[in-house]
């Protein structure tokens, strides 16, 4: 065992240093809970500095630095807006820990170890995402930044809880009907278009000028023409989802089955292959990481449709519906509890094409093994 | 050996229209090539061997003279699969297996499962693949992707392979490996081979006629006879008859190159 210094935790212990002389953290009283904190904090610092660092040492810096942070957190309450710079310090040094903490599960900065195994490779974007909520919530309630400018992630959390039902609601209007219905039959759409486009080159000839052309409409424009159209419920929501997603995948999948080689379309030749049969053999599969992106990029396209598109006169329920109307009533909270639903899903739609597509184009070289 | 040709191309030319200028890689090719024979068309680069392998096969039409292949078009021997074509590059579609690979052209052909399990099961073991079936292309060497698409163009079972310098990007150990593999394929089935090189000793060592063929405009400067019995180890290439034969060609292409100086 020797000490191993590495700059995060150095500056920890100066910045622990520099809050116990500027004591106390807030308005309010709490002497002994400010003292435990910074306790816990040196204990995790010095931890820091230990090597090698053990898994047991890791987990042990780890666990303290972040059992700091939230008796940190917990220490403001009854006194939002009373935050001294005591507390800042403090808040600056249990953050240099959390990085601490990634460095070293990270590898250190060694090179040319095998990266992050798979469970690593989720903790530390878990870790990333804890502090920027640790660090919204310290810096939103120490300084007493307004409820309607940025409620604290905590606030919303509570609202999301409260208000599972409505959330649950709005999700099923939005996503499982709007969402996606549009995103297969305008992806589903513009890929079969794309094949006949490949077949008949006049069509492409005609069809991407216009497609250009549609994906410079703006959605605040559709989206009150298809209201006209198809009625307030969801199909006129999926109606733009349908425009929108529509000529990303025509693209995608037309540049894609350009994208396989000469010589092994020329080989398909010499057997005599039929059109659709170098199409399903050879062309499609070598489009493959085009129509993903396609589809990725419409993923994203598909919950902007839908939600920008429910601004535009809905029945009573919908995420944009909820985020226009809960905008006019100051009911920030409940906006942001829709933004972070619109999140999770985006991302969840998003991650589950990736996963899709690494296990159907495992033989593309960025997935190779 | 029957007396019609298997190829037979007479005052053949092709002209490629290019932004500067038209670009003559073929000018009055005249050659049959007949049942059982092994050709090489060698020369410097640029002279047209890969355009006249490409216009037996149909992927080229040429500008004028004409051309049978089994007595047909090009077209016609395209449609009926009279041959299997060997590219430089081995052209393995990475998302099949190697077995997938080989079994490519028959599922083309629809040919049954079963009859096409044995045709790939057969040619992998002739090129010594076995074992590396389930393996993506991506995980072979180099040579074994090349050895890998000479079974896929043998699956197809055609009497006539057409190779555009099947060997040239892989090194001198296994290339003569894959030399002697070829040439006890050919002796084995009798297949009539066109095959296209840079390779003076390669040419030699596998031939029963070299094509000279020289640039600008791409033409036949020399037909050479080369027959050095069936049974040619390696070492026959120290022999006189293999050195006199190399240097004819050698003379042959050193005259058709000349000409332009
Ligand atoms: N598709 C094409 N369009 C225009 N010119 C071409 C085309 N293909 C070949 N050529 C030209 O025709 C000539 C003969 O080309 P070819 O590929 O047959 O030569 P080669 O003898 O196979 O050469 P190498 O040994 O380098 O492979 C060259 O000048 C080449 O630039
Ligand atoms: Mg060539």
């Amino acid at each position: 065992m020797r000490i191993a210094p590495n700059w995060q935790a150095l500056t920890a212990l100066v910045l622990i240093a520099a809050a116990l002389a500027g004591l106390p953290f807030t308005a309010a009283p709490g002497a002994v809970l400010a003292l435990l904190i910074l306790w816990l904090l040196a204990l995790a610092a010095l931890a820091a500095l230990i090597a090698p660092a053990t898994s047991g040492l890791v987990a042990t810096f780890g666990v303290l630095s972040h059992a700091a942070v939230f008796l940190l957190l917990a220490s403001l309450a009854g006194a939002e807006g009373t935050a001294r710079p005591s507390f800042y310090a403090a808040l600056a040094a249990a953050w240099l820990l959390g990085w601490r903490l990634v460095t070293v599960l990270s590898g250190d900065g060694r090179r040319g170890s095998t990266g992050p195994g798979w469970g690593l490779g989720l903790v530390i974007p878990a870790l990333f995402g804890l502090w920027i909520l640790i660090l919204w919530e310290a810096v939103v309630r120490g300084a007493g930044i307004p409820f309607v400018l940025l409620p604290p992630p905590s606030a919303i959390g509570h609202k999301i809880m409260a208000s599972l039902p409505i959330l649950a609601a709005d999700f099923h209007q939005t996503v499982l009907k709007a969402v996606l219905f549009g995103f297969v039959v305008g992806s589903l759409a513009g890929f079969l278009t794309a094949l006949l486009a490949d077949r008949y080159r006049f069509l492409a000839r005609g069809l991407l000028p216009i497609g250009n052309m549609v994906s410079a409409l703006p959605i605040i424009g559709i989206a009150p023409i298809m209201v006209i159209w198809f009625g307030f419920d969801w199909p006129s929501k999926a109606a733009v989802v349908i425009v929108m997603t529509f000529f990303p995948m025509l693209v995608n999948t037309l540049e894609g089955l350009r994208a396989s080689g000469a010589m092994e379309r020329d080989l398909m030749r010499t057997y005599a292959a039929s059109h659709w049969q170098s199409l399903f053999m050879l062309r499609l599969p070598a489009a493959m990481p085009f129509i993903f992106n396609g589809l990725k990029i419409n993923s994203t396209l598909a919950m902007i449709g839908a939600i920008v598109a429910e601004f535009f006169g809905t029945p009573i329920v919908g995420m944009g519906f909820r985020i226009s109307t809960e905008v006019g009533r100051m009911n920030l909270d409940m906006v942001w509890a829709e933004i972070a639903l619109a999140a999770v899903v985006g991302s969840l739609f998003y991650g589950v094409l990736a996963l899709i597509e690494r296990i159907t184009t495992h033989w593309h070289p960025s997935y190779r093994r | 050996m029957s007396e019609k040709p298997v190829i037979s191309a007479s005052g053949l030319s092709l002209v490629f229209a290019t932004h500067d200028g038209p670009v003559h890689a073929l000018s009055n090719i005249n050659l049959d090539i007949h049942e059982g024979e092994f050709v090489s068309l060698i020369g410097p680069s640029g002279c047209g061997k890969t355009t006249l392998l490409r216009v037996i096969a149909d992927l080229e039409q040429p500008t004028a003279g004409t051309i049978t292949v089994n007595g047909m078009t090009p077209h016609q021997a395209r449609e009926r699969r009279a041959y299997g074509y060997v590219f430089q590059q081995a052209a393995l579609f990475p998302w099949r297996t190697i077995a997938a690979n080989v079994g490519l052209p028959l599922e083309v052909m629809g040919l049954d499962k079963a009859e096409a399990q044995r045709r790939v099961k057969e040619n992998i073991a002739l090129v010594n693949l076995a074992g590396f079936e389930k393996k993506h292309p991506w995980q072979l060497s180099g040579g074994m992707q090349q050895r890998a698409s000479i079974a896929r163009a043998l699956a197809v079972e055609p009497a006539m392979l057409l190779m555009d310098e099947p060997f040239g990007a892989l090194d001198e150990i296994v290339r003569d490996h894959l030399n002697e593999q070829l040439l006890k394929l050919w002796a084995k089935t009798k297949k009539t081979v066109v095959f296209v090189t840079h390779s003076i000793p390669e040419a030699v060592f596998l031939s029963t006629r070299i094509v000279v063929m020289s640039p600008r405009p791409g033409r036949i400067h020399e037909i050479i006879d080369c027959n050095l019995g069936a049974d040619r180890p390696l070492e026959i290439r120290e022999t006189l008859e293999f050195q006199r034969i190399a240097q004819q060609v050698r003379d042959g292409l050193r005259a058709g190159h000349s000409y332009d100086d």
